[in-house]
């Protein structure tokens, strides 16, 4: 009898449940957070099982699509979609009709003709996350955008944060380095106040931007600040960013001398994260990157089970409060 | 200066309008008869003389509108805009005289180019239009254009719009020739070392998003050189597109001093702030940004008190593809000319933030002045350019409503208050 009742209520068309993205922090609640980082800390346990494998998303369709180089979130997303057993789809820019001068909107409709349940997508222009929400049927996951987002990273990092220092609710982060060009930090900022921390940025005044303040951080230019935090953020030097003559800094070397994170500028005990890549030597002493007060790892690691939270949050409904896109909004 | 097709004029009354033209000092509900073109009677109750009887009650009709600042993409991008296409559009948005921007494909920079242009108004513009020529050849900062030669074949001013003039000393040259050509420059006020890369306003917005900063210092520092240089020259000159407080401060302060400058605003900059590119629609991307909401009050402010004359649309099409990409790949600009009025009426009459005769003012006498072109009015013996608005209409703005070639309005699917219902330009009805 439970058999039949099954087969009935599958053949009924599903009522289309509100299509959900995680495109940026500013759409997530408190709540949402946790969920996610609940559910990625579920995830964990189940890695240490000898099965990693789980059927949650089989018969599942995830693209992913990088527009930008990446080597630890595209690998830890695919990875993410293949341990919940979703088949996957990764489109690299170079190499694909992106180099034939397709648009974003045209791959966007070519991919979504596939059906698939969700787009990743990372691409280096703010706002890319949106257009192909606009033109396919898919649950968006933004991997990066530009200096705007990057959603899955400061999950990460909450999920990081929490594991090692057991709360996150009245720490206090210092985010050193290139913040204007940085959509960690933009990310992080907002999450890290969702949860309750504070947070402190440093930085040369050319690399803060202005008015950033009034996200809810206090702004230091003075590297000796750093000591005061529970946790050093440390951002990379973007120098792929760095428009040609725009002069943030008058040299790396010299941003290193007064910015460079060193063991001599941390606390004891002091918490060390990157979001990598790293660069050895300039924003990040290799004594620093090395030592046993660095996560770095451990964000790398936090990244798959976040990232297989968010697919099977998003893939499996839930009230959750992640941006609800109209369909018939016009670009 | 103005070319257009050439049309019969006609002849009509409009009965029982409330007839508003501030600079005659006219408002009252009273007929108006135009005999073949021209004004030929303002008064209560007129006879209809066997002209056509436009029944006006409830409706309001103002001297028609000029909008100092559109582009028509003609030569070059005939796709996103033509002359037929961008005056028909203007007439629909009540506007009997339109300005093009000589930032086409080829530069409008020698008399020939110019001269083509000319002769397709002539053959295709629905309401006047006049066209502005380069500063510098190809826009591109380095010789002046040869601007004697450009205004004798009808060039109504001079503009780089789109680039500023970068280097102070030709700035100061285009000043000095000024006196021969006696038509005025329009200064697209851009420190273009400020602003490199910027997409959007420096602040708190552009910090929050990640989008690089156009600050507004990268224009008010621009005012402010090229008054000075104005005042030192002794010659007039026109300010485009103002959008930050620090601007028309300059401005107010140089006016103070006696230097002989005029100024516009758009409608976005007037109704907008920065807090709206939160959307990421690239209908919102033009240049200058959208400022701050301290910005936006400043230009209301300027605008009430005549520091800032006239409104102008910066009318910039743009194709739909090139629109539909992410914001920051978007080229800057935005629609205008058929959103103009409502958007104003519906987010700064309705609310009471500027009085109507203002608006009336500055979207038709006042943007005349700044470039000594006749300004429309009401009176006896002046050619019929009048607009019949309906204030108590609202609207939908959709991509169906639009005349122009184009649809990258920051207004569409908005539902606006106030409808242009008829323009009458030059003696003829272009719109209704």
């Amino acid at each position: 009898m439970g058999d039949i009742r099954v087969m009935r209520e599958d053949m009924r068309p599903p009522a289309p449940p509100p299509r959900r993205h995680l495109i940026s922090i500013e759409h997530l609640t408190r709540e949402d957070v946790e969920r996610l980082l609940g559910t990625a800390r579920s995830f964990a346990r189940s890695l240490e099982r000898e099965m990693k494998k789980l059927p949650t998303l089989r018969g599942r369709t995830i693209v992913n699509m990088f527009y930008e180089s990446s080597t630890r979130t595209s690998s830890s997303f695919e990875l993410a979609a293949k341990r919940l057993s979703a088949d996957t789809i990764s489109i690299k820019a170079a190499g694909s009709s992106v180099d034939k001068g397709e648009s974003l909107k045209d791959t966007a409709l070519t991919l979504g003709a596939y059906d698939p349940d969700v787009i990743v997508i990372r691409h280096p222009q703010i706002g890319a996350p949106e257009l192909v929400a606009r033109y396919t049927s898919a649950h968006i996951v933004n991997a990066g955008d530009g200096k705007h987002q990057h959603p899955t990273q400061a999950l990460l990092d909450l999920y990081t944060i929490q594991d090692e220092l057991g709360k996150i609710e009245g720490l206090h982060i210092a985010i050193v380095g290139d913040v204007l060009h940085s959509r960690v930090a933009r990310s992080n900022i907002q999450a890290l106040k969702l949860l309750g921390a504070r947070v402190t940025l440093v930085g040369p005044p050319s690399l803060i931007p202005r008015g950033i303040e009034e996200m809810g951080c206090g702004v230091s230019t003075d590297i000796r600040s750093i000591a005061a935090a529970d946790v050093v953020y440390v951002l990379r030097m973007q120098r792929e960013r760095m428009q040609e003559g725009a002069n943030y800094v008058p040299s790396l070397r010299e941003y290193t001398a007064r910015w460079g994170v060193t063991p001599e500028r941390l606390r004891p005990g002091q918490k060390v994260m990157h979001p990598g890549p790293m660069n050895r030597g300039v924003e990040i002493d290799p004594r620093v990157a090395d030592a046993e007060d660095a996560l770095i790892e451990v964000q790398v690691r936090a990244g798959l089970v976040v990232r297989m939270a968010v697919l099977y949050d998003l893939l499996t409904g839930g009230p959750v409060g992640v941006q609800v896109l109209e369909t018939t909004e016009v670009a | 200066m103005l070319f257009s097709k050439p049309t019969p004029k006609e002849s009509l009354v409009v009965k029982g309008a409330r007839v508003l033209d501030p600079a005659e000092g006219v408002d009252g509900v009273l007929d108006v008869r135009v005999d073949n073109g021209v004004v030929a009677e303002v008064g209560t109750v007129l006879q209809a003389n066997g002209h056509r009887v436009i029944e006006a009650g409830g409706l309001l009709l103002a001297p028609a509108f000029v909008d100092p600042h559109v582009h028509l993409r003609t030569p070059g991008r005939e796709d996103e805009e033509t002359i037929e296409s961008g005056t028909k559009a203007a007439a629909a948005g009540g506007f009997c005289a339109i300005l093009g921007m000589p930032n086409t494909d080829p530069v409008v920079d020698s008399a020939a180019v110019l001269g083509a242009l000319v002769e397709r108004a002539r053959e295709g513009a629905e309401i006047p239009v006049g066209f502005l020529a380069a500063i510098t050849k190809g826009q591109e900062g380095g010789e002046l254009t040869e601007m004697a030669e450009l205004a004798d074949a009808g060039a109504v001013g001079f503009s780089d719009d789109g680039v500023p003039v970068a280097s102070p000393g030709l700035m100061r040259r285009a000043l000095q020739y000024n006196a021969v050509t006696g038509r005025r420059l329009a200064l697209h006020c851009e420190e273009p070392t400020l602003s490199r890369g910027g997409q959007v306003h420096e602040g708190p917005v552009s910090a929050e998003l990640g989008f690089a900063g156009y600050p507004a210092v990268a224009e008010s520092v621009m005012v402010e050189r090229d008054l000075a240089l104005a005042a030192y020259e002794g010659q007039p000159l026109h300010l485009l597109h103002l959008s930050a407080r620090e601007s028309v401060d300059a401005l107010r302060a140089a006016l103070a001093e006696g230097v002989e400058a005029t100024a516009e605003v758009t409608p976005h900059h007037l109704c907008l702030t920065d807090d709206a590119v939160r959307s990421l629609d690239s209908n919102v991307k033009m240049n200058p940004p959208l400022r701050s909401g301290e910005d936006r009050s400043a230009l209301i402010e300027g605008l009430k008190d005549g520091t800032i004359g006239a409104i102008a649309t910066d009318h910039a099409p743009h194709a739909r593809h090139e629109k539909e990409v992410p914001f920051e790949a978007a080229p800057f600009g935005v629609t205008g000319l058929e959103t103009a009025f409502a958007a104003l009426h519906t987010h700064l009459v309705e609310p009471g933030l500027l009085p109507l005769e203002t608006l009336v003012e500055r979207m038709s006498a006042g943007a005349a002045r700044a470039y000594g072109l006749d300004a429309p009015r009401i009176a006896v013996g002046a050619p019929a350019n009048l607009v019949l608005l309906d204030p108590a209409a609202s609207w939908r703005v959709s991509e169906d409503s639009f005349r122009s070639r184009s649809a990258n309005s920051w207004l569409l699917g908005q539902t606006l208050q106030g409808q242009v219902r008829m323009t009458v330009a030059d003696g003829r009805v272009v719109h209704e």
